[in-house]
């Protein structure tokens, strides 16, 4: 691959490979997303490499294997261009029917379209789908677009372009002000906005400055980071260098999962590319700038996801969260000022710089700007990563797109924000998406892994679920944390078996209480949110677990007979 | 470096940039109860029984004293009914490892914590740190680490290194709240070391 050294240069080698491409030439986007690969789609792409082969249509058809188109529920999936035609559960066997039929033929395959199971329409193309049709698909709609091995076809989608524009056309200073302007929040969970986190880092005196991608996504139920990371890593890549550029940052760090080894070698040849290009490294695309990533695994442990512990595990040391009164966006790795932003936000950078601020800010509710995308997880219809603007209420984002509640069942609870997240009941799911609204109702977004909960799920048992989580995956060094949940679990195993003592529910609310003001690190400041939430809506099952036969514990000692 | 002045308890303080808290108030006398704190150790922030209020910028907040740098005009409160309730079951929380330290006792005495709030728990270290931090930046010899996350965290001596460094040393020894830690290197040595059982009698524990 050529370097590119000028903005003029980047341009001539898009429109080259545009030149080069039929717009009306078939390709075949199969999806390589985590879900439809567990559910065989290897197969399902040899089988097509090799019918394409076969018939001598390497020239006229383009097979390209993509990230996450979203509908995981349905997958695998596949869909045909130009025409956008959308097939579902597709088989190794269905291949050589979908070549000659659809791909050449132009027709449909009656049985691979979707059919909704309520009305029994059915729909051909993927924009019919009711799954797709009530998104807003800013971010993910360029996974079925795209090869997420070639950076080419990133190129072909305007790749690269806002990194462009960025460095020729504005300031630092400029990019910082658009990014500030369009209200971007952080995606990873706290919804702090990041132009303000820029800043700090910017203006820190230190002259050794990095950005860092948080890539860890350890959220139980959540799926987007690594949908949208493997999918199309140059997205997040161009944010990250946009970023750099706007902090004056020389040094990237990317912080990911050690055990997704597709992720692993879609950032791995994503950044060999980008550097052939010139588009790291020194004097980017003839700039003058010069930014560097290195890549970084976790070590198999949530808490590696918390800031200062995901930095001190860059550090190469323990993943402890450190006890400094002091934010990482002033003293971070080495104790050098770190911009840490997880991978949705930075992907979220080169569209608010192409588009401008003005255009993003019109996508949202007052304070929430643009899109978010949300995992779908637990008792629903259609599971699966969608994205939707901010504003969308839980009723729509559960019942338009993911087709509501399974077996006939009654929607009980929707939970958001997973391990630190909470729990509302279904009468409140006319809330919209938006960070402060879903905080104030007690079911902070958090990464935005939704769980939805019928009739049948016991909230003891999901709270209980969360705090085991959380005993395994916190690193034990604070004693509200550590002692805390464990104490709690003890509680509440009883409480699930009917065998709750008077004063347990005080007791639970007590040892929340002081994990909230004492713990060290954020995990246990907020490890208690699900269950407050659930003692918020959901006392009832709590008090049905308590029974009255048995004495509160230090009452128990005295009587001889349970000794 | 200039002074800095803040209130500790309704008490004008004089202190100096880049103290903690903690450090502030053991210089006025006022008493601030620690357990994982040792001065010639880093402060660590995992016992949390050092858990004050401040005031700063107009925002009260709970921090810990043993790592909050102390800050110009700064307010601090080191009791108050909040405080306590951390403190108390904190110590609750310990004591159900072990209810025998002499340590815990004296504070649980202060704080109204009551020994048998939680069932016995099966291993008493309290997993200050102390043996672990005083070994690695005091002695520098690593011989004693953290094993295992969350719940299941513990302390345990590399036997090599145990074998090698430990019988003249036991500088750590004394400084565990609950002796735990004496069991541990017993432990460690009668299944790694045994040889060395016959240690040279001159070397005081």
């Amino acid at each position: 691959m050529p370097r590119i050294n000028s903005a003029t240069e980047l341009e001539e080698l898009r429109k080259g490979l545009l030149s080069k491409r039929d717009p009306d030439k078939s390709y075949i986007a199969i999806c390589s997303g985590t879900g439809c690969l567990g559910l065989g789609n290897d197969r399902v792409i040899t089988a097509f490499e090799q019918e394409i082969k076969r018939l001598s249509l390497e020239t006229q058809v383009d097979i390209r294997v993509t990230g996450c188109h979203g509908f995981c529920e349905r997958g695998p999936n596949v869909v045909i261009y130009p025409e956008e035609i959308y097939y579902i559960q597709v088989t190794p066997e269905d291949v050589p029917e979908i070549v000659s039929q659809t791909v050449l033929g132009k027709q449909v395959i009656d049985r691979l379209i979707y059919e909704d199971p309520n009305t029994g329409e059915k729909s051909a193309y993927q924009s019919d789908i009711p799954f797709y049709k009530a998104q807003m698909r800013q971010l993910i709609s360029n996974n079925t677009k795209i090869d997420s091995r070639r950076i080419n076809d990133y190129m072909g989608i305007g790749g690269y372009s806002a990194l462009s524009k960025a460095l020729f056309e504005m300031t630092p200073a400029q990019v910082l002000e658009e990014v500030k302007k369009a209200n971007l929040r952080g995606r990873g969970g706290g919804g702090f906005p990041a132009g303000l986190k820029w800043e700090t880092t910017r203006n820190a005196p230190e002259k050794q400055k990095y950005v860092i991608v948080n890539g860890h996504e350890g959220e139980p139920g959540a799926t987007m980071d690594r949908a949208i990371f493997t999918g199309n890593p140059h997205s997040v890549l161009e944010g990250l260098i946009i970023g750099a550029y706007a902090i004056g940052a020389s040094q990237g760090f990317i912080y990911t999962r050690h055990d997704s080894p597709q992720l692993k070698d879609n950032i791995y040849r994503a950044l060999e590319q980008a550097r052939e290009y010139g588009l790291l490294g020194e004097n980017i695309l003839g700039s003058g700038f010069n930014f560097n990533v290195e890549v970084h695994f976790d070590v198999g442990i949530f808490v590696s996801g918390e800031s200062s512990a995901l930095m001190r595990s860059i550090e190469g040391r323990n993943p402890e969260p450190r006890p400094k009164y002091i934010r990482t966006s002033v003293s971070g790795v080495w104790d050098k000022p770190s911009n840490l932003n997880n991978v949705e936000t930075w992907a979220n950078v080169p569209q608010i710089i192409n588009k401008g601020s003005q255009w993003y800010t019109s996508i949202g509710t007052e304070r929430s700007k643009g899109t978010k995308l949300i995992s779908l997880s637990g008792n629903i219809v259609n599971s699966g990563v969608v994205e939707v603007p901010f504003g969308t209420t839980l009723r729509q984002i559960i019942y338009d797109i993911g087709g509501g509640i399974p077996n006939g069942k009654k929607l009980k609870a929707v939970h958001f924000g997973g391990a630190m997240g909470g729990s509302i009941p279904a009468r409140l799911i006319d809330t919209p998406l938006d960070f402060d609204a879903l905080k104030k109702v007690g079911a902070p977004m958090g990464a935005g892994a939704l769980m939805v909960m019928d009739e049948d799920n016991n909230m003891v048992d999901v709270t209980r679920f969360f705090l085991n989580f959380l005993t395994n995956e916190s690193c034990g060094k604070c004693v509200p944390c550590r002692e805390g949940i464990r104490q709690l679990l003890k509680i509440m195993t009883r409480m699930s078996k009917g065998n709750g003592r008077k004063g347990d529910i005080e007791l639970l609310e007590e040892i929340s209480e002081v994990m909230g003001v004492a713990s060290l690190c954020s995990l246990g400041k907020t490890a208690c949110d699900p269950l407050k939430s659930s003692l918020r809506y959901f006392r009832d099952e709590y008090e049905a677990g308590i029974s009255d036969e048995i004495a509160p514990v230090n009452e128990q000692e005295l009587t001889p007979e349970r000794v | 470096m200039s002074d800095i002045i803040l209130q500790i308890d309704g008490k004008k303080v004089i202190a100096k940039e880049g103290m903690t808290v903690l450090e502030a108030a053991q210089s006025a006398d006022i008493y601030i109860p620690t357990l994982c704190h040792h001065e010639l150790l880093e402060p660590y922030g995992g016992c949390r029984l050092c858990t004050v209020e401040v005031e700063s910028r107009g925002r009260t907040k709970f921090v810990v004293g043993c790592l909050y740098p102390v800050e110009q005009d700064l307010v601090v409160r080191t009791r108050s009914e909040m405080i306590d309730r951390v403190r108390r079951l904190i110590l609750e929380f310990l004591l159900a490892h072990a209810p025998d330290s002499p340590q815990l006792q004296m504070l649980a005495k202060e704080y109204g914590a009551k020994k048998d709030r939680f069932e016995k728990e099966s291993s008493f270290c309290v997993l200050c740190g102390l043996c672990v931090r005083y070994c690695a930046e005091v002695k520098k010899k690593n011989v004693i680490g953290f094993v295992d996350q969350g719940a299941k965290r513990e302390i345990s001596f590399i036997p090599e290194l145990a074998a090698k460094e430990c019988w003249d040393c036991k500088e750590c020894f004394p400084l565990c709240p609950t002796s735990y830690l004496q069991a541990a290197y017993h432990l460690t040595k009668a299944i790694a070391f045994p040889s060395l059982a016959t240690e040279p009698k001159s070397v005081k524990l």
